[in-house]
């Protein structure tokens, strides 16, 4: 946490990668820390600003092509971020910002460099994966299975030095065998937009990554449990 | 009108008539479904010499259409797809029904629009919003955008009605040579903080935006809606008295005049007509139940939501959320609505997706109750009006339960 000891969330450039609802996983660790007494602050940067490097969680959602073509440049121009992760700030990347995250990605035919903060690269696949995503997350992170729902025409290659977040059960993620990927206080994941809606769990990972906390108090999370039951019951039915 | 097309017309008018007698449906696609497929040139045969108005956009464009049909209807009867069939099939049946009038007001899908400028050559278009709607298949809204732009290029001689207020739409119909700008407001801005033309972002203050790279920037609407009326391009104030809420179909209602005013019909001989539509395909429909004055508001996507807020009473609010295919099958988008403005009302939630709005609802700190059917709802609310906002097959749920009571 940085010194004035409250939680600092950015959330990056959400004037180009705001696609489905991405403001939501914003919304959610803001309200999950303030609901524990933690002070939290938000912060949105637009691709028009530089980017802070000492916040504590940096949120990147997704985005059309063009916007993620240009979120790329302008974040690698910026190296906020690089310098932000060098010194052990979390990352919370969905959809397009998670191809962000890997050393290359394709946008509009092109292949694009990206940030290079973990070991993979993106191509596109043979079909559009569109519908639920879902499987159980990597046992070292102790978290219940990820439910979640994708869109994107994206494949996306781990290299050595990356875990796959999850094995998929449900949608095709990575490659329709892995979803996501993790390293340190680094997390991606192709469910989109407010993941963090069907996945407490992970927004309360990140909370405890960001303060050092092994542990956090419990939440009332009723509708969100019901919500899990329900799309995991709906996917299993499909 | 060569033979083919007659044949193809008149078969059309009939299979309309039979689905109708047959109970599947209003008949407004069946019918021209099977008359493009007699004649693919039917729509254009239909449209030929007609004077006609296309009204596109992602919202509001069945009730514009709908105000903008009674504006012209000063002038005699006019064709129009009242019932939202607004696809080449709708059209043509629209035109089949209605015989030989000479004046036409078609609503149309974003997508078709390049589609139906070529087919119905028309005189007015008018072009109300873009935002981002139905996220699993639609298209994005810088490529919608585009579409229309090189769509409306290859028509220079058609009269554009456009909504200053939108920097997409203003910029799709910037290389249009004759545009008349209206101003109908836009409470949803986050489909356009990034330049179409350049990629710079956008500023806004007040009314106004411009383009902080490129000369793109708000144009001087000629319509502007004020107070509970209408500003022509002349300066005449014309009060405008709608059974519809809100402020939005105000707009509507000014972008239905400056549509009129093209066929030449004069805003005073027009706004009495517009008070005569009370609900357009089940929208605004107030219907009495148990002793609760029930409205029905229909809201498909962000945008929508946002207006549904600003038009419902300050009353007991049901909200109803599915997620089949009409709708999209992808609910993220509830996290980019606010739903603080409902803080402070009674808020019940139903629908196949209730749970997905129950999370929003607890992080937007609104406090609600879940219930499992549109009747439970109306008995734990008090006699006196109950507000129903549901997306497209949650509000056709909710209508056909109130039918089936009524
Ligand atoms: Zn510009």
């Amino acid at each position: 946490m940085s010194s004035d000891s409250i939680i600092s969330i950015v959330w990056i450039y959400p004037d180009l990668l705001s696609t489905y609802g991405d403001r939501g996983n914003m919304l959610i660790l803001a309200r999950r820390a303030a609901l524990r007494g933690l002070p939290v602050r938000t912060v949105e940067v637009r691709s028009d600003q530089p980017m802070p490097t000492t916040a504590d969680i940096y949120l990147v959602g997704g985005g059309e092509d063009g916007p993620q073509a240009l979120a790329a440049q302008r974040l690698i121009a910026d190296g906020g971020l690089h310098r932000a992760v060098a010194q052990g700030s979390v990352v919370f990347a969905v959809c397009a910002g998670y191809q962000l995250l890997g050393g290359s990605f394709f946008a509009k035919g092109t292949q694009y460099a990206g940030l290079d903060l973990l070991d993979f690269r993106s191509d596109r696949g043979p079909t559009r994966a569109v519908g639920e995503l879902g499987g159980p997350i990597d046992p070292r992170l102790g978290l219940p299975p990820l439910t979640g729902f994708e869109n994107h025409g994206g494949r996306t290659h781990l290299g050595p030095s990356v875990s796959p977040l999850a094995r998929v059960s449900t949608g095709i993620g990575n490659d329709g065998a892995t979803e996501g990927a993790w390293r340190g206080k680094l997390l991606g994941t192709y469910s989109h937009g407010p993941a963090l809606s069907r996945n407490p769990a992970i927004a309360d990972l990140l909370l405890r990554w960001a303060t050092g906390y092994d542990t956090l108090p419990p939440l009332d999370d009723t509708w969100a449990d019901r919500l899990r039951a329900e799309r995991m019951a709906a996917t299993a039915a499909a | 009108m060569p033979l083919r097309a007659k044949v193809a017309s008149s078969v059309s008018r009939t299979a309309a008539a039979l689905s109708r007698a047959a109970g599947r449906g209003d008949g407004s696609v069946i019918g021209g479904w099977i008359g493009l497929k007699i004649d693919p040139d039917l729509l254009a045969h239909l449209a030929a010499g007609r004077s006609i108005a296309l009204i596109s956009g992602t919202n509001g464009k069945t009730t514009t259409t709908r105000l903008a049909a009674a504006a012209v209807g000063v002038l005699g009867p006019v064709a129009t797809n009242g019932f939202g069939a607004n696809m080449p099939t709708g059209h043509t049946s629209a035109l089949a029904k209605a015989g030989q009038t000479p004046y036409a007001v078609l609503e149309v899908d974003e997508h078709y629009l390049a589609q139906v400028l070529i087919a119905t050559e028309p005189r007015v278009v008018a072009l109300l919003n873009l935002s981002r709607d139905q996220l699993d298949r639609a298209k994005e809204v810088a490529m919608m955008a585009q579409m229309w732009r090189t769509a409306l290029a290859k028509h220079p001689g058609v009269h554009v009605v456009a909504n200053a207020d939108d920097p997409m739409v203003v910029w799709a119909s910037a290389g249009s040579p004759a545009v008349t700008w209206f101003s109908a407001g836009q409470r949803w801005h986050d489909d356009s903080w990034v330049c179409p033309e350049c990629g710079s972002p956008i500023e806004r203050q007040a009314d106004q935006w411009w383009c902080t790279g490129c000369s793109l920037r708000r144009p001087v609407p000629q319509w502007v809606v004020e107070d509970d009326g209408v500003v022509d391009p002349r300066g005449a104030w014309h009060k405008v008295s709608l059974q519809l809420p809100g402020r939005v179909n105000l707009g509507n209602a000014a972008t239905a005049l400056a549509v009129a005013a093209q066929f030449g019909v004069r805003p005073t001989d027009a706004v009495s007509r517009l008070s005569t539509v009370a609900s357009v395909a089940g929208r605004y429909a107030q219907v009495v139940r148990e002793g609760r004055n029930i409205r029905l508001l229909l809201a498909k996507n962000p945008a929508s939501w946002l207006e549904a807020f600003d038009m419902a009473d300050v009353a007991p609010t049901l909200l109803s959320i599915n997620a089949r295919d009409p709708d999209g099958l992808d609910t993220s988008w509830l996290f980019d609505v606010d739903f603080s403005p409902l803080r402070g009302r009674q808020v019940l939630i139903t629908g196949d997706r209730a749970y997905d709005l129950a999370v929003r609802l607890e992080v937007n700190e609104v406090p609600f109750q879940h219930v499992r059917t549109f009747g439970e709802a109306v008995k734990l609310v008090p006699p006196g009006r109950l507000e129903v906002i549901a997306n497209y097959t949650a509000f056709q749920d909710i209508r056909a339960e109130l039918d089936r009571v009524l």
